[in-house]
């Protein structure tokens, strides 16, 4: 009944086609039907008819029924979620006491602030500390991180080196020659299995870690080197020294996706939002960008949604709040020295705290409303903040440099950190995870006790490299799938036994 | 009172923004009281807007909301306040249970040219009332807050507002599939008040209404409403008295 009068209706978009087809319908049944017996024919069959009806007509239908008070109150909280542009919404740092049942209400005023939260004593000095000879002394750089499958990866010159947290393993996963070294950044994907690391000579190369394999170089994007990467899912993000931040679609054989430009100098910090929709740019330019994913693919592809020109210094240290979405932390350079907050929706700067010193990497607390900032001269400390009221819970010394990068265990608590006095320290600073931790507490043996690992180039993984199908093989929807560039393949196997040789 | 009535009153930018949030702070009490949200023994009855009313004696909870009036009234009387929501969560889980939303309307012209407006304060204060005596009745309606739970206030304000140093941004802390009850609103001739209370479907509410289609209602709040009632019942019976 339902679609005869939809059918029908004289008004709408639907006017046009939904009649005319109908009619072909009837024509088609008067001529060809068969009164005997029931026999499915075909041709009398309108397949293009029928999806239109299962699907559009259903959508047209739905429109009239707009004034149902359930959609009423849907498009009413619409209205007031994207309200948020308009409008600022705050609320209280201090919240009002929770009310304590059953207790005598006299004393509890005294007693709650003590009772809600029990004290965490955190360590003032590094847990381990590790040897990173070669670790380049550069700010602008993104060398060390620890991937989700507990794994840290750290590039010491020209070679990336792998540490297993779990059981303190070290092993080589790729030297590079002179010519394309050294590396300038690294970044586990997120399954923690597969690597990218970026380098000095524009390139970008993926590596797959368990194997020990390079899998696809990604070429041709920047015009120099490639300090900062990201993942989202199966887009790798690079920013380079040439200002330009390349989206690349590591699956497909021409990666580039998007690029995005709003840097004059060089991209030295690169962050996607839990949600992957937004990413933060910083750069040498003293710029802070958000850029927005959804935006961005469509017609305007370097419109950033905010540019922030607030910090005096270059913008490397950025971190997202993992517990509230909108939340970016950016922190400056050597003449900015300041923490800063921002709503990533309105562009609004929150709150800007001078630390007195360069602010080289931030990261979140997973569990608590904590942050951690790394800094250079004078003290190269690691200094904990309480969010928000930004008050100091505990410094960490220990470096005798400027604390260049941090990064974060899989189960959040503990941190990794390398400077410029070329060591790598491990310190636990944010708790210990709920679960009994399996990370081991002996020796201590300097880093650079590493048993190389042979990199074969045998039989079947040149069948691979050189298989002209292999990158049709990765279907678009496979979470990830790695293409192989086969006009790559020459090359790099060259480029590989080269390095062996050497 | 009776001599007050027959003049006509003047109300200014000022003493509308210090009535609205005076009511604010009465009403979050109001709510805090019958909601149960914090124990019954720590409200002290008073009497304002012609009816018994219950004050919190809590020095956390006084001091929160007179910081927080005080706030209001500045962004009341710069016209930069667009709505005052009260957030009731579960203690345990953050969930947001309910949410006591108070938008607000500023008279552009009183703003701009700094008129005043005429409205006795005996219609005002009635108006007040009204809602006064609509907050306390909501729990006849409202599903049962059944767990400990703890209340949070946000504000909306334009966006060229700085933000003072005891605030922070949050989020809307909205409620996924809301019920909505709209109640009376006030008007200053210079604030317009209007009051809704959202809250989260009830679940047993929603399996009984399966079971009986009609006035299912009435049937769950009954249980409920005996619960709630011991402690507010003679607040409500002085209410009555006044009608």
């Amino acid at each position: 009944m339902d679609a005869g009068s939809v059918n029908n209706s004289s008004t709408g978009k639907t006017r046009t086609r939904c009649p005319l087809q109908e009619q072909q319908l009837l024509q088609r049944k008067s001529s060809r039907e068969n009164l005997d017996r029931f026999i499915p024919n075909r041709s009398a069959m309108d397949f293009d008819y029928a999806h239109y009806m299962l699907t559009e007509g259903r959508k047209d239908k739905e429109n009239p029924a707009a004034s149902s008070p359930s959609r009423e109150a849907y498009r009413k909280q619409l209205a007031e979620t994207f309200n948020m542009n308009r409008t600022r919404i705050l609320a209280f740092k201090n919240k009002p006491p929770t009310p304590v049942e059953a207790i005598p209400n006299n004393f509890s005023a005294v007693q709650q602030p003590k009772t809600a939260k029990p004290r965490r004593h955190v360590l003032q000095t590094s847990e381990r500390t590790l040897d990173a000879p070669d670790l380049v002394d550069d700010y602008y750089l993104n060398l060390l991180d620890w991937g989700s499958s507990n794994v840290l990866a750290i590039a010491l010159g020209n070679t990336v080196y792998l540490w297993d947290a779990t059981d303190g393993a070290t092993s080589e996963l790729v030297t590079l020659d002179d010519e394309n070294g050294p590396v300038t950044s690294v970044k586990w994907a997120p399954d923690g299995r597969h690597i990218a690391i970026g380098l000095n000579n524009s390139d970008v190369q993926l590596w797959d870690s368990t194997a020990n394999r390079q899998l696809r170089s990604l070429k041709g994007g920047h015009q120099s080197r490639v300090g900062s990467l990201d993942w989202n899912n199966h887009i790798l993000t690079t920013g380079g020294m040439d200002g330009q931040i390349i989206n690349s679609d590591v699956r497909v054989r021409s990666h580039i996706v998007e690029t995005y430009r709003g840097h004059h100098q060089e991209v030295c910090g690169l962050k996607w939002s839990a949600s992957g929709q937004q990413l933060a740019s910083g750069g040498n330019d003293n710029l802070l960008h958000i850029w927005d994913r959804s935006t961005a693919s469509s017609n305007s592809p370097t419109q950033w949604l905010h540019r922030l020109e607030d910090h005096t210094a270059a913008v490397k240290a950025l971190a997202w709040c993992p517990f509230q979405g909108n939340l970016l932390a950016s922190g400056g350079g050597g003449s900015d020295r300041c923490i800063k907050f921002w709503n990533t929706h309105t562009g609004a700067c929150l709150n800007s705290i001078d630390t007195g010193s360069q602010v080289c990497a931030l990261l979140w607390n997973k569990n608590e409303r904590e942050l951690l900032s790394s800094h250079g001269f004078t003290q190269n400390q690691l200094t904990l903040w309480k969010y928000p009221s930004m008050v100091k819970i505990a410094e960490l010394t220990g470096h005798t440099s400027r604390v260049l990068f941090m990064a974060q265990s899989p189960d959040g608590c503990t941190i990794a950190s390398a400077a410029g006095d070329e060591t790598l320290r491990f310190w636990n600073v944010f708790g210990t995870p709920e679960v009994a931790k399996p990370a081991p507490k002996a020796n201590s043996e300097p880093f650079a006790r590493v048993n190389r690992i042979q990199n074969r180039c045998d039989s079947t993984s040149f069948r691979l490299f050189a298989n002209p199908t292999a990158y049709i093989n990765c279907s678009p929807g496979a979470t990830f799938g790695l293409a192989i560039d086969t006009l790559d393949t020459e090359k790099l196997l060259q480029e590989r036994r080269l390095g062996h040789e050497a | 009172m009776g001599s007050r009535t027959a003049t006509k009153d003047i109300i200014t930018l000022r003493g509308s923004a210090a009535i609205v949030s005076e009511f604010f702070g009465y009403s979050a009490n109001s709510i805090l009281y019958n909601r149960g949200v914090y124990p019954e023994e720590s409200f002290t009855k008073v009497k304002k807007y012609g009816l018994p009313l219950l004050l919190t004696q809590d020095e956390g909870v006084k001091t929160f909301i007179a910081n927080l009036t005080a706030q209001l009234s500045e962004w009341l009387e710069s016209g930069k306040l667009q709505r005052v929501v009260l957030v009731i969560m579960s203690k345990a889980t953050g969930e947001v249970l309910e949410r006591w939303n108070f938008s607000i309307e500023t008279d552009n012209e009183v703003l701009d040219k700094g008129v005043s407006r005429e409205k006795s304060d005996k219609e005002i204060m009635r108006e007040i009332q009204a809602i006064m005596r609509q907050i306390a009745s909501s729990i006849t309606y409202l599903p049962c807050l059944d767990e400990p739970c703890v209340f949070d206030v946000l504000a909306y304000t334009d966006t060229d507002v700085a933000v003072p140093f005891t605030w922070i941004e949050s989020d809307p802390k909205l409620i996924a599939n809301p019920q909505m009850v709209k109640l009376h609103s006030f008007d200053t001739k210079i604030h317009k008040v209007n009051t809704l209370v959202s809250y989260k479907n009830d679940e047993w509410d929603e399996q009984l209404a399966k079971i009986s289609r009609s006035s299912s209602k009435k049937q769950s709040f009954s249980a409920c409403l005996w619960r709630i009632l011991q402690p507010t019942k003679i607040a409500i019976d002085s209410f009555t008295a006044q009608q």
